[in-house]
């Protein structure tokens, strides 16, 4: 991972430099282990802090709709994307952008690693290509990345960029696993009372915080469905239905444009697997109109696209 | 404290009996883990409590100020004839004891409470329950590394705002009352043997050798003098608030957050007037009617809370900041913003 | 206020007057439907309340009836969001709920034997009334010296409690300067021009005077340098503030200027008070 650091500075330093663009949104280091912390930067000189390791696990796009000037991002896989889908829907333009590609082969879990060292504090993280070691008070354990990757990641389909004006390293090899939605199935093999017993349940500790919908750069609307006083649609309080409302919801506004990119999960103070609301409307998606979101900056949305040929009959 | 009161002590292996003994008076609450992270749950028969945690993952503010709560209740039914009019819900407050509170989160109540319990109005809610209460706090043996209460007028062993405070003594626990309904609890607990001289000063070294493990440290001595228009005018926000996105999780996690909102819910033709957590970092916050909105930008919103914690706190109530060093926000804002940098920032701006 | 602070009175809606031409401010007489809460009811103008609608929410609305007149409580609303849209649709003999009296009042006590100026535009008049009509009232009148008011709206029709300021003009004990932003009526008696300008040429010189100032963000700012011009020192010139409210009593933490919440230590501040905070309203 860190071998891309490098190349990004670089990049980064040289498009400032010649003012290709006004500002870059990348990484730095974070204060505490295991995480980062999104940055912009407008200064050649600041470049040296731009910073890449296995948890950078925000999507950076979020911070781009509606954004003026000419903009330098880093983006993963997945990040690429987005940009895309905010391209497809015009809240940025593709001129504007400058994306500094990085390939990934997935983010891990600061959770899994935690879980690991049980109720111990992780104090220390160091990186090599393929392993990770994890140091706290009377403990050190080297691992394999690999084992602790986010769900998503071991899932993704797409870990190179696939829009990029430069790239921050050799591409990576794609997954050949034919099989991404191994857990949509798991959930259908469910009966339909299992099934509402385990999303209430997963969702029983949401606090309302929407840090999944704000993590999250499909989620750009001025004026959320759920802060909407006028009609007033979903209660304020953690009621479980005004809960569970919300989060059925907003999984059916991003179907056909998520890209599972696993930022909600990850930001996510109480650790809820947003992510089961998500995947199968991907899947049915795939199924459905053979489409996987953000591919390409000429294809519109398949739950936006009409066609006259359409062969459903309830639409002419 | 005008009257030194006595410590007591206890072996461990007889904790799950002290708490036993307090399920006679007391609505027990005791951390537990669950789905993946601490939290304080009502002890079950049979059960012990699990006193290996750090910390909770929401603090246990919930107690004193649910997320959501039922103010009054009123009927729109027209044929009734007290109908629009608003009547106070019915709600118990059951004798509670919250064992193993943290001292920080215990000071935080105390912080909290200059807001909620003042001389011109008292939020009868807040004001009965906090007194319902009575917190055990357990001093902590092994502070993280993203704690710095001992820099914000609090510390591992901090004795505000607790009612109890247990000291882990290996084999036995020092259980130092500290209020009268402390000392209460100690005897309905059955826990009546005076501590030795011994095990007090193993207690006493036990504070000042946690005190000293706190490695994480901030600033705080300037900020009272500060002018609040230069930290407000200051130009290092934009670079604390870029990554923000703007979501609850620090203040629905922090200790000393309050904010709240009403709202009226009804169904047919039964409705209530609820309160519920909400944030200054969500956009409607401040929004006017108008649609102007003082703070319609991230960056104002984010310096507000940071002034409001570490600025117009201390003007205001001149009680010292509303942090207590938790270490919660750092841990679990989604990107990154560390509250520490930003004590740094604005004490030596 | 004793009990649960969050318990509105019980009230009535007595009266609705329509101000203004377009409908959209409407005057609520309100009655407390238990004698006891209204006789216990005491304030002085500048404060407000927050008027509560079961199902709806509540609403911060600035006091319009000044103390002496007793009975009933005036409050002049606009239609703007959820409760106030539901409030203008109410009839006569609805039921809402009063809980006040909130905040903090013009200064009475400072302005006692000093000339007093009131600036008002559009419908952030309503406190300005209360505050008019108290010092009008024939045992307040010689607390205070000369008394002058500005009023202004878009148009004839949009003006609040039009009968009054024409009554109020016609006295000798009180210098009535109404304007309109601009209008097409030729019978126009009165100014045209904006507020702020209309002050610069009405009011010259400061002598000894206080000015109460209330209106839309975009009048004070104008209004503001105007009077500093006269020679308005800051602590004089007295502003009452809006801000989105919920708890109207310095609990739930959203009205905040800096350390000041606008429920508690407002809605009233001297320019010299907000001076020194930070300017985020």
């Amino acid at each position: 991972m860190n071998r891309y650091v490098d190349e990004i500075r670089a990049v980064a330093r040289k498009i400032l430099e010649e003012k290709a663009v006004d500002l870059i949104i990348g990484f730095k280091k974070g204060s505490i282990p295991m995480m980062t912390e999104p940055v912009l930067i407008r200064d050649a000189a600041e470049t040296g802090q731009l910073y890449w390791d296995s948890f950078c696990f925000m999507n950076l796009a979020t911070y781009l709709p509606k954004r003026e000037g000419k903009i330098g991002i880093i983006a993963k896989g997945c990040d690429s994307r987005n940009i895309a889908v905010h391209i497809v829907e015009n809240q940025v333009k593709r001129e504007q952008l400058y994306i500094i590609g990085v390939p990934c082969e997935g983010m891990v879990d600061r959770r899994k690693l935690c879980s690991l060292v049980g109720d111990k504090e992780v104090r220390e993280i160091a990186e090599s290509d393929g392993d990770i070691t994890v140091r706290g008070e009377g403990l050190e354990h080297t691992l394999k990345k690999a084992d602790y990757l986010q769900d998503n990641c071991i899932r993704c389909m797409h870990r190179n960029p696939v829009l990029y004006d430069a790239i921050a390293g050799d591409l990576v090899e794609e997954r050949k696993d034919p099989d991404p939605y191994d857990d949509v199935r798991e959930i259908e093999a469910m009966a339909w009372d299992e099934r509402w017993e385990f999303f209430s349940t997963l969702i029983k500790d949401c606090t309302r915080c929407y840090a999944c919908r704000n993590a999250c750069p499909l989620c750009y609307c001025p004026t959320c469905f759920v802060d909407e006083s006028g009609p007033q649609w979903v209660g304020k309080s953690i009621d479980p239905t005004d809960t569970m409302i919300f989060h059925i919801l907003r999984a059916y506004h991003c179907a056909g444009r998520c890209t599972d990119c696993g930022a909600c999960e990850q930001a996510c103070p109480v650790d809820i697997k947003v992510r089961f609301f998500t995947r199968r409307l991907n899947r049915d998606v795939f199924d459905l109109y053979g489409c996987e979101a953000g591919l390409s900056i000429e294809e519109r949305p398949p739950l936006d696209t009409y066609r006259p040929d359409d062969y459903d009959e309830f639409i002419r | 404290m005008t009257c030194p009161m006595t410590d007591k002590i206890f072996k461990k292996r007889e904790f799950g009996g002290f708490l036993r003994a307090l399920k006679k008076t007391y609505e027990v609450l005791v951390p537990f883990k669950e789905q993946g992270f601490y939290r304080f749950k009502p002890i079950a028969d049979g059960e012990g409590a699990d006193l290996r945690f750090t910390n909770t993952r929401l603090s246990p503010k919930s107690f004193v100020l649910p997320q959501s709560e039922r103010m009054f209740e009123f009927t729109v039914d027209e044929k009734i004839e007290d109908a629009h009019i608003l009547k106070e819900a019915t709600r118990a407050y059951p004798p509670t004891a919250i064992v193993g509170i943290r001292p920080c989160d215990a000071k935080a109540m105390r912080l909290v409470d200059v807001n909620f319990n003042n001389p011109e109005f008292r939020d009868p809610w807040w004001v009965t329950r906090l007194n319902s209460i009575t917190l055990v706090g357990l001093g902590c043996t092994e502070p993280c590394s993203t704690c710095f209460c001992t820099s914000v007028n609090c510390g591992p062993f901090h004795e505000e705002g607790l009612d109890v405070l247990l000291f882990d003594l290996e084999e036995y626990l020092l259980a130092r009352p500290l209020t009268e309904k402390g000392k209460g609890l100690l005897q309905s607990g059955g826990v009546e043997r005076d501590a030795d001289e011994g095990s007090r000063n193993k207690a006493h070294k036990l504070r000042r050798e946690a005190e000293q493990r706190i490695s994480s440290h901030v600033p705080t001595d300037k900020l009272g003098q500060k002018n609040v228009n230069d930290l407000f005018d200051a130009p290092f926000w934009d670079d604390v608030a870029f990554a923000c996105i703007n979501c609850g999780t620090c203040t629905f996690l922090c200790p000393t957050c309050w904010c709240f909102d009403i709202q009226d819910e009804v169904i047919r033709a039964e409705g209530d007037r609820i309160r519920n957590w909400d944030s200054c970092m969500f956009p409607l916050f401040t929004l006017h009617a108008s649609g102007h909105n003082p703070r319609a930008e991230k960056l104002q919103r984010v310096r507000q809370r940071f002034m409001h914690k570490l600025k117009y706190y201390v003007d205001k109530y001149k009680n010292g900041v509303a942090c207590v060093g938790c270490g919660r926000c750092v841990r679990y804002c989604p990107v990154n913003i560390d509250i520490r940098e930003v004590f740094r920032l604005m004490n030596e701006l | 206020m004793s009990g649960n602070p969050y318990l509105p009175y019980p009230a009535r809606i007595e009266q609705i007057i329509t101000e203004t031409e377009d409908k959209s401010l409407r005057t609520f007489k309100v009655v407390f439907l238990n004698k006891a809460d209204g006789e216990g009811f005491t304030f002085l103008p500048g404060q407000f309340c927050e008027v509560s609608i079961a199902g709806k929410g509540e609403i911060p609305l600035g006091m319009a009836s000044s103390p002496t007149e007793k009975g009933f409580l005036l409050f002049t609303v606009n239609k703007a969001g959820v409760v106030t849209r539901y409030l203008h649709n109410m009839r006569e003999g609805d039921i809402v709920g009063v809980r006040g009296p909130l905040g903090n009042w013009y200064p009475w006590e400072k302005m006692e034997g000093k000339n007093v100026v009131v600036i008002g535009g559009g419908f952030a008049f309503t406190t300005l009334r209360a505050a008019t009509i108290y010092m009008l009232h024939p045992e307040n009148r010689k607390r205070f010296r000369g008394i002058t008011v500005v009023y202004g709206a878009r148009s004839p029709g949009l003006l609040l409690y039009r009968e009054e300021l024409e009554q109020w003009e016609k006295r000798d004990d009180v210098n009535v300067h109404l304007t309109v932003d601009a209008t097409d009526d030729p019978e126009w008696p009165y100014n045209v021009g904006f507020v702020p300008a209309i002050t610069e040429q009405k009011i010259t010189a400061c002598d000894d005077s206080y000015a109460l100032v209330c209106g839309p963000p975009i009048m004070l700012k104008f209004t503001q340098p105007v009077l500093e011009n006269a020679g308005f020192e800051p602590e004089r010139i007295i502003i009452s503030l809006e801000m989105r409210m919920k708890c109207g009593i310095g609990m739930c933490g959203r009205c905040n200027i800096g350390d000041k919440y606008v429920c508690t230590d407002g809605p009233v501040f001297s320019l010299a008070q907000l001076n020194e905070l930070p300017q985020e309203y």
